[in-house]
C-alpha cells in the first residue's frame, strides 16, 4: 500500500464489553465438566443426543431436559491439520483440529488431537481424553488437554449418521 | 429456571480493530481537520451540509462542492451530561450537542465542556477546540467550549 | 391484494437479567405456548422470520443459533431482519400477500443485560462521523426531548404524566418488568442521566422474547374466529444525518398518517414504541391521539426488549382489540436514534 493510499485509512477501532452467562443448559453441562465428567442432553421426541448440548433439541424445536452421562471415549468424524501459525494461539503448528464425535453422542465437537504422528491420523480412529490434573480443572472443556489415539479399531462413520424413527 | 447464584457468568470483550476507508470527499473533510479547517458540502440549492455530507438527503444528489464552516457555530440542542460513564470520552461533565456552524445549514454532532450545565443555551456560541495529535478522525476536534 | 391477520401473540415474562436462559431457552417457551394455544406446530407454519441484533449477545450469526428453538427438520423457509421484530412481522405480512406462504411464525429476542446497551447503541449510528464520539441512546433521545420542550411542542408536565401513566398501566400487563409507581416528588427528585432526561425518563434495561402468528384471510378463520386484519402498515426513515433532520418535525410519520388515511379512522386503542418518556406527548399529539386510550400495557418504560418493543406495540394492541369492545387499534415500531425509523400498523377487528 502507497503512503496515499495509506493516508485514507482511518484506525476505527470497536471495543464492547460483555459479561457473558452461560444459560441453563451450558451451566448443567458445565457444571460436570468441572467434576471431570461429561454429560450430554438428549430430546425427548428424536432421542438425539447433544454434546455439548445448548438447550434445544434444533431438530424438533424442544428442550433437551434429559441427561445422558457420556465416557470420554470416542472417534474422529473429521479433521484438519493446521500449518499456519494462527495469532494469539499458544500451540506450534503443524498440529490436528478434530470433529470428536463421542460414544453414545449424536452430534460432534472441535477439540485438538495429540500422541500421533499427524500423518497417520484417519477418519473414523479412535480416541480418548486426555485430562488435565484434577486441581486445574474449571468449568471449561480446556479441562481436557486433548484427545489421544487408543488401541482400539476403527469405526465407520457413516454408521454414526443419526437414524430417522 | 436455575438458580441465579449458581449461574456461571465470564466477562468477555469483544474487539475490532478496523480501518476505515473515507472514501473521496469524506477524506477531503479529515485532511482538513489536520489544518484546523472544517468542510461543508454545498448542495444545488445553496444548502450547506457541515460536516461535509456526500449526498443531499433532500434532493438525494451528491455532493462535491466543498466550503469551509465554523470554527465557531450554535448549539441547536444538548443534553447534559454530569456524570459520565465508561465509554464517554470526556471523564469531566459535558455535553452531546448538535452543533449549527457558521456558514453551515444543518448541524454537527459533537460534544461540549469547560462549563456548567447552566452556561449552556439552545443558541449558545461555541467555538472549536483541537486535539494535540491528528488521527484523521472526527475525534481530531477535541470538543467545543463556549466562545468567550 | 390478499389480507393478513394477526391469530395469535405470546409474550415471556420480561426480565432485568435472564441470565438463566440463553437466547434459546427464551425463545422456546413463547413459541411452544402460541403452538399449544393454536393447537398447531411447526408443520403448519409456511415461513418463520426472526428479528434481533447480533451486537446484543456480542458474537456473529447470533440469530442463527435462536433457530435451534424451533423445529427445522424436516427443513423449513426462514428469514432474520437485524432489526425489531416488528419488521420481521412486515416482511412475513409481504410473504403471504406474495402468496408464498399461507401462515408465517415471527420472534423477536433480545437480551440488553450481557453488554453494555449505551456502547452498543452508539455503533448503529455513523461510523465516521458519529459513532467515534459514543454518544449513548439516551443522549440523543436528550437531545430531541430538548428541542421539543423548548418549541413548546411538549411540556415537562406531560413527560412526568407519562411516567406515572406507564407504570399505573403497568398492571394490564403481567409480563411487565417494572410495576413500581411513581409520583410527581419522586420523579422530581431523581437525578438526570443526560439532561433533560431522568432515570423515570427512560426505559428499564430488560431481556426478553416474544412470538407471533400471522395469516391469510381463509387459513385465519381456521385457527380462530376472531382474527385481527392488517388492514394497513407503512415504514418511513428519515435521513441518517441526524444534524440535518427537523427533530421537532416527524415527517416520515406524517407520511405515513396520509398513505394509511389515518385521520379518517376512530382509534380505540394504540400502542406506541415509545421508549422515552418526551416521545409519549410528542407522538400522541403528532398522530392525533389525545382521546385514544395509549400504552395501556405500559409501554417501553416498564419494560423494553431490545428487537422486541416494536412487535410488542403490534402484540399488545392485537390483545387490546381481542379483549375488549373494541374495533380499531394502532400500534406504532420505530428504530434508530430520535425516532428516525417509524412503522405504523392499522389493525381492525371485523365483526
Amino acid at each position: 500500500m502507497s503512503e496515499e493510499e495509506k493516508k485514507d485509512y482511518a484506525e476505527s477501532p470497536i471495543n464492547l464489553e460483555y459479561h457473558y452467562t452461560a444459560g441453563s443448559a451450558t451451566t448443567r453441562f458445565l457444571n460436570q465438566v468441572k467434576e471431570g465428567k461429561i454429560v450430554g442432553q438428549s430430546c425427548p421426541k428424536c432421542s438425539a443426543v447433544y454434546v455439548p448440548p445448548r438447550g434445544s433439541c434444533p431438530r424438533c424445536g424442544v428442550a433437551t431436559n434429559i441427561e445422558v452421562p457420556l465416557t470420554d471415549k470416542g472417534c474422529i468424524e473429521s479433521f484438519t491439520i493446521v500449518h499456519i501459525p494462527i495469532p494469539g494461539n499458544p500451540i506450534v503448528p503443524p498440529y490436528v483440529c478434530a470433529m470428536i464425535r463421542l460414544d453414545g453422542a449424536n452430534i460432534s465437537f472441535l477439540h485438538l488431537i495429540q500422541g500421533i504422528d499427524v500423518e497417520e491420523i484417519r477418519i473414523g480412529m479412535r480416541i480418548q481424553a486426555v485430562w488435565k490434573p484434577k486441581d486445574e480443572w474449571t468449568h471449561s472443556l480446556e479441562n481436557i488437554k486433548w484427545f489421544t489415539p487408543i488401541d482400539e479399531p476403527d469405526v465407520d462413520v457413516a454408521t454414526l449418521r443419526f437414524q430417522e424413527s | 429456571m436455575s438458580d441465579q447464584k449458581d449461574l456461571l457468568r465470564a466477562p468477555f470483550e469483544l474487539a475490532y480493530n478496523y480501518k476505515r476507508s473515507s472514501g473521496p470527499l469524506m477524506s477531503k473533510f479529515f485532511d482538513a481537520l489536520a489544518e484546523q479547517k472544517i468542510l461543508g458540502t454545498k448542495s444545488s440549492t445553496g444548502k450547506v451540509y457541515a460536516p461535509a455530507a456526500e449526498f443531499d438527503p433532500e434532493t438525494h444528489e451528491s455532493l462535491s462542492d466543498l466550503v469551509e464552516v465554523g470554527p465557531g457555530g450554535v448549539i441547536e440542542s444538548f443534553s447534559w451530561i454530569e456524570e459520565p460513564k465508561h465509554h464517554h470520552l470526556i471523564k469531566n461533565p459535558f455535553a452531546f450537542a448538535l452543533i449549527k456552524l457558521d456558514g453551515a445549514d444543518t448541524s454537527m454532532l459533537h460534544m461540549v465542556t469547560e462549563c456548567d450545565e447552566e452556561d449552556l443555551k439552545i443558541g449558545s456560541r461555541v467555538t472549536a477546540n483541537w486535539s494535540a495529535t491528528i488521527e484523521n478522525r472526527i475525534t481530531d476536534i477535541k470538543f467545543f467550549t463556549l466562545e468567550k | 391484494m390478499r389480507k393478513v391477520a394477526i391469530v395469535g401473540y405470546a409474550q415471556h415474562p420480561i426480565l432485568e437479567n435472564a441470565g438463566a436462559l440463553n437466547e434459546v431457552e427464551l425463545i422456546m417457551p413463547v413459541v411452544h405456548q402460541l403452538f399449544d394455544e393454536l393447537g398447531i406446530s411447526q408443520n403448519n407454519i409456511d415461513f418463520t422470520c426472526s428479528g434481533s441484533c447480533d451486537y446484543l449477545q456480542g458474537a456473529a450469526f447470533a440469530f442463527v443459533e435462536g433457530l435451534s428453538a424451533i423445529q427445522t427438520n424436516p427443513p423449513i423457509k426462514e428469514s432474520h431482519v437485524e432489526m425489531d421484530a416488528a419488521w420481521a412481522m412486515y416482511e412475513s405480512m409481504l410473504k403471504i400477500q406474495m402468496g408464498d406462504a399461507d401462515t408465517a411464525l415471527i420472534y423477536g429476542f433480545g437480551k440488553s443485560s450481557p453488554g453494555r446497551l449505551d456502547s452498543i447503541i452508539s455503533l448503529q449510528m455513523d461510523p465516521y462521523y458519529i459513532s467515534p464520539l459514543w454518544p449513548d441512546r439516551v443522549s440523543l433521545a436528550a437531545i430531541q426531548a430538548r428541542v421539543l420542550l423548548e418549541k413548546n411542542i411538549i411540556t415537562p408536565e406531560q413527560m412526568i404524566t407519562a411516567v406515572i401513566e406507564a407504570r399505573t398501566n403497568s398492571k394490564n400487563n403481567k409480563n411487565a418488568l417494572v410495576t413500581e409507581l411513581v409520583d410527581k416528588e419522586a420523579y422530581l427528585a431523581s437525578e438526570n442521566i443526560s439532561s433533560p432526561l431522568n432515570e423515570f425518563d427512560c426505559p428499564p434495561i430488560s431481556d426478553g422474547s416474544s412470538a407471533m402468528i400471522i395469516a391469510s384471510e381463509e387459513k385465519a378463520y381456521e385457527f380462530t374466529d376472531h382474527p385481527i386484519f392488517i388492514e394497513g402498515i407503512d415504514h418511513r426513515i428519515e435521513s441518517s444525518n441526524i444534524g440535518s433532520r427537523d427533530l421537532s418535525k416527524p415527517s416520515g410519520i406524517l407520511a405515513s398518517i396520509e398513505q394509511l388515511k389515518l385521520e379518517k379512522i376512530k382509534f380505540d386503542v394504540a400502542e406506541l414504541h415509545t421508549q422515552f418518556s418526551h416521545e409519549v406527548p410528542y407522538l400522541q399529539s403528532v398522530l392525533n391521539l389525545s382521546d385514544v386510550p395509549t400504552n395501556l400495557s405500559g409501554g417501553p418504560l416498564v419494560g423494553n426488549v431490545m428487537m422486541c418493543a416494536g412487535l410488542d406495540a403490534i402484540g399488545k394492541t392485537y390483545e387490546s382489540l381481542k379483549s375488549h369492545d373494541f374495533t380499531n387499534g394502532l400500534a406504532h415500531a420505530s428504530s434508530g436514534p430520535c425516532l428516525q425509523h417509524n412503522m405504523l400498523v392499522h389493525l381492525e377487528k371485523k365483526s
